[in-house]
């Protein structure tokens, strides 16, 4: 309707994939489809041998591959319009699903993070991974850019709420995660960087009463092992002293496939999931990493190029959004696992093992898919 | 249109506000993932080798791998000390779910004594986690059987296959072997732990521990590979240990057996050197202990009885056991008398039974007064002074000497000093002197001392050993060799190293030695009674050494005292006389005499001068 004309004048920017009539039918972003793919495979390769070649695992993780492609695909399919349409409703029951936990949910390893309705058990705070930034996005969208100071307020209400459930859980990965993924739209939106300056200085500020009042004893545990691991060398320090050995070990050709030392004589916790990077890392060595950073960079610049191409506000600051959010989960896995942040329990994308974590993340990039090709080509061009 | 056109403007506006925040965050992106990977670069490629140290260390358990220890032959070849498959109940207390219980079971199944739990909890402490405990030693057949079938019963609980140390002869060896222990917290030195890696049994006492370095062997080493848990999962490489070298000996277990049976009940040791190398055949001392007892740890009970025996079992009376040597000392300072000048072969001292110091009244008496109740002649030359044991002309000779020049006499032949023997712990007696009186007890040297120590009695104090060498100096005419046990390690044969060096002319020697022979081959020879169905020659001295002092007046009456007041014997002796051999020394605890030790020595050289005929 009313972006008609501007969705025309980009037409010629086209890329590959929606030149491919059936990628385009499809709404299959081709570059961002192949690194996804590419990663899956990665990961794949990986947790055979960091499962310590379990069948019953491969299979699990092909079935979660299957359905999360799946999901991308269908998400794909659905429309930005729609997207906006329906964000504030799925906030909503993200939130009180949230708030449901907090009062129905079911335990694991001291964690309530589990809704169980009979049929299934999930984790609402994955829906919020993706529902947070739609909200955000379409509340900020509705207003003009840069937001003023009311609409900002409410945003960061809607940032705050959700985490903080989360945080209580507790699952301070997710809760960074799902606040990330709402600062990251107000980061979009154009929030000046006085703002921004003020946000980080209060971060810093609020450091002290969040280790008093807020983080776990757990959690503190794990921020003080990461500056001296050798403090707890058996607890929480074993985990960043043998992930770092098995990365440090690689080399820059690796031991070899299967024949990390470290992972297959499970000295390695974790190995499959959250530090399935440091297998990678003592198997294939340096080279092996640095092929699995340029997947993960052409994936994020492209992601950022679908946002850069974005048709609306709510779709730019959408799409932005999921690239940080992205980003965000990445850095906090690549750190912690070489030591560099502390341990707080958040997959490598694409590669980890694990149905959950995977799939909402697939929506996030089925979701970007559909920014990509939502192009006004059959729709406004005759 | 105006609307439009507004909306236009406002949508060109946020896409060049977002393209900002999209430029920025882009290079963010871009920084953090440079960022991030030179991490791993840092870790991979210029951290690898340490980080690549550290695996190995995870995941490579070396294990000591113990050499066999190395045995023990005689000089026929017989072993004295082997290994001997041995099997152990042992427990691994972490996989045991209740080890008490499984305790009590074991404990009514095979019979396990308070020592047994006690050894075992003592163990256990001192042993890492999720290793076996040893519970009870060599599991003889039945039990080996009763744990077989009540397998299923016991989870955790392992027999263990291993090589003990055995010594076949018993106690018959006892004190030269030593024996082997389990290693205690103070057995090996810090700087040795690992030299000892995997080893459980050390040298503790004797030969084996004398010998310690090259019965022990050398680790071998097995690079197993592990998980984290530990688990030993796959053998990488592995050296064979070296195992220790074989010790051959000197000793003539046969022999040894002549001298213990020769012994029979009395307290006392026996020594016989090899006088052309010092090379020592026999060894025995009386009671000994049962070495196998110690190997793999003596009851309490046991070692108690040992430590508190009155008879004292535990002291090697060869090397430790410190004795006045008594008349055994006279040949010796005779040939010190004709050396130095002060008598010469033709000296005749008169012999009233008793001696006196001018300007004393205080008499000395001979030994032979109690019996005659007068001396052994009016007047009585070296010769027969040394055959008849006369303490009158050893008196008198003392006395010529002086208490410097006899001391000094006396450290020529060895008494007094260390040997030097391949043993440990080996006590050096007391050769006394002016100087030795002054800084030991402190008072100055009296003359009567003097004539006290010209008998070997006062306080002078030798070891059985020192006797055998001294008789071998004499035997070999003024040279001996230091006693030696282990004649020849891996082979490779020890050289005799010389010891003592006393010159004198031959002439000297000769009256000397004929005053020992005499001694078994007069009439009036105090070890007459050994001389029948001789048909080899042999010189010998006996030797009666007082363990109590007997007051001036008193006389010693043997009945009287009590058995361990009585006098020691002793008896020295070599054969054969015109080309010596073997020098023996026999000394028999409270025996009243030196009538108890030479029929001993006589055994022995029965068995040794007949040896090569059977």
């Amino acid at each position: 309707m009313s972006h008609d004309f501007e969705r025309v004048s980009q037409v010629s920017s086209r890329d590959l994939g929606s030149r491919i009539a059936v990628l385009r039918f499809l709404h299959i972003d081709l570059w961002l489809f192949i690194p996804l793919a590419a990663l899956s495979m990665a990961g794949l390769v990986v947790l055979y041998s960091a499962s310590g070649q379990s069948e019953v695992m491969m299979t699990a993780q092909i079935r979660n591959l299957f359905v999360a492609f799946f999901v991308l695909l269908l998400t794909a399919q659905l429309r930005v319009e729609t997207l906006k349409i329906v964000s504030p409703y799925i906030f909503a029951i993200g939130v009180a699903l949230l708030i449901g936990v907090a009062f129905f949910g079911v335990g694991a390893k001291g964690a309530q993070r589990w809704l169980n309705l009979g049929f299934i058990r999930f984790q609402p705070s994955e829906i919020m991974k993706v529902a947070m930034p739609l909200a955000v996005a379409w509340w900020l969208s509705k207003k003009a850019l840069p937001p003023s100071a009311k609409p900002l307020v409410i945003a960061a209400l809607m940032v705050a709420v959700p985490s903080l459930l989360i945080l209580r859980q507790p699952d301070l990965g997710t809760s960074l995660l799902v606040a990330s993924s709402g600062l990251a739209v107000i980061y979009m939106a154009g929030i000046q960087w006085r703002y921004i300056l003020s946000l980080l200085i209060a971060a810093v500020l609020s450091i002290w009463p969040a280790w008093v009042f807020v983080l776990k004893d757990y959690q503190k545990q794990r921020v003080l092992t990461l500056f001296n691991p050798e403090s707890d060398r058996l607890g929480a320090g074993w985990n960043i002293i043998q992930s770092k050995t098995a990365i440090g070990s690689g080399g820059w050709e690796g031991l070899g496939w299967t024949r990390g030392s470290q992972a297959q004589l499970d000295f390695l916790p974790e190995g499959h999931t959250d530090f399935i990077i440091a297998v990678l890392a003592e198997e294939f060595g340096f080279r092996g990493v640095s092929l699995l950073f340029l997947l993960y960079a052409a994936i994020l610049l492209r992601g950022l190029a679908i946002t850069w191409n974005a048709q609306s506000s709510f779709a730019r600051l959408l799409a932005g959004a999921l690239v940080t959010t992205f980003f965000f989960g990445l850095v906090v896995n690549l750190g912690m696992v070489s030591g560099l942040l502390p341990v707080v329990g958040v997959p490598l994308p694409m590669v980890s093992y694990g149905g959950t974590a995977m799939v909402s993340m697939m929506v996030a990039f089925g979701i970007l898919m559909a920014i990509s090709t939502d192009k006004p080509v059959t729709r406004t061009m005759r | 249109m105006a609307r439009q056109l507004n909306q236009m403007q406002d949508w060109a506006r946020e896409t060049r506000l977002t393209h900002g925040r999209i430029v920025v965050l882009t290079v963010l992106m871009l920084a953090v993932m440079a960022g991030l990977l030179y991490r791993y670069f840092y870790l991979q490629i210029i951290q690898n080798e340490t980080f690549r140290a550290q695996s190995d260390r995870n995941r490579i358990a070396v294990r000591a791998v113990a050499p066999t220890r190395g045995v023990i032959v005689d000089r026929e070849g017989r072993l004295v000390a082997e290994n001997l498959p041995s099997f152990t109940l042992a427990l691994t207390p972490e996989r045991i779910t209740d080890l008490d219980g499984t305790l009590d079971a074991l404990s009514e199944l095979l019979a396990l004594t308070p020592d047994n739990l006690a050894l075992f909890s003592e163990t256990r402490k001192r042993t890492r986690p999720l290793s076996p405990v040893p519970l009870k030693y060599r599991l003889n057949e039945s039990e080996r059987a009763l744990l077989a079938v009540n397998k299923h019963r016991f989870e955790g609980v392992s027999i263990l296959s291993e090589l003990t140390r055995h010594y076949p002869e018993g106690p018959l060896l006892g004190h030269a072997l030593g024996y082997v222990g389990r290693i205690g917290k103070d057995d090996i030195a810090p700087s040795d732990t690992e030299q000892y890696r995997g080893i459980t049994h050390i040298g503790k006492v004797g030969l084996e521990a004398y010998y310690e370095q090259w019965l022990r062997g050398e680790l071998g080493v097995s690079r197993i590979e592990t998980n984290a848990r530990g688990v030993e999962l796959e053998v990488v490489d592995r050296i064979e240990p070296t195992p220790g070298s074989q010790l051959a000996l000197h000793l003539d277990v046969a022999l040894q057996r002549v001298a213990a049976e020769a012994l029979g009940d009395m307290r006392g040791a026996v020594v016989a050197i090899d006088t052309r190398s010092g090379g020592v055949l026999a060894a025995f001392s009386n009671p000994g202990y049962d070495p196998n007892k110690f190997v793999n740890g003596i009851s309490f009970g046991d070692y108690a009885l040992l430590r508190d025996s009155r008879d004292a079992p535990l002291l090697n009376r060869v090397i430790q056991g410190q004795y006045p040597p008594a008349s055994t000392i006279k040949p010796m300072l005779g040939l010190a008398g004709l050396n130095r000048g002060v008598i010469d072969v033709d000296t005749l001292v008169a012999d009233p039974g008793y001696y006196t110091l001018p300007g004393d009244d205080r008499r000395y008496r001979d030994w032979i007064l109690r019996i005659r109740g007068t001396g052994h002649a009016d007047f009585m030359n070296l010769r027969d002074s040394i055959a008849q044991s006369c303490d009158v002309y050893f008196y008198e000779l003392a006395n010529r000497l002086g208490i410097d020049a006899l001391s000094d006499s006396l450290y020529e032949f060895g008494i007094g000093s260390l040997t030097g023997v391949d043993l440990p712990s080996e006590k050096r007696g007391i050769l006394p002197s002016a100087q030795w009186k002054r800084e030991a007890i402190g008072s100055s040297w009296y003359g009567g001392e003097t004539l006290i120590v010209g008998i070997g009695q006062g306080y002078m104090l030798a070891t059985p050993l020192q006797l055998a060498v001294a008789t071998s100096a004499v035997a070999m005419r003024g040279t001996a060799y230091k006693p030696q046990l282990v004649a020849s390690i891996a082979g490779e044969v020890v050289i005799p190293e010389p010891l003592l060096s006393v010159s004198a002319p031959t002439e000297y020697w000769d009256e000397i030695v004929a005053g020992m022979v005499d001694t078994i081959f007069a009439p009036r020879g105090t070890a007459a009674g050994m001389r029948r169905g001789l048909d080899y020659t042999v010189a010998g001295k006996t030797g009666t050494a007082q363990v109590v002092g007997i007051a001036q007046d008193a006389t010693y009456d043997e009945e009287s005292l009590s058995e361990y007041q009585r006098n020691h014997g002793w008896f020295i002796a070599f054969a054969p006389v015109e080309s010596p051999e073997i020098a023996i020394a026999v000394l028999t605890e409270n025996s009243g005499g030196g009538s108890s030790a030479y029929p001993v020595a006589r055994s022995m050289l029965d068995y040794w001068m007949t040896r090569h005929e059977s």
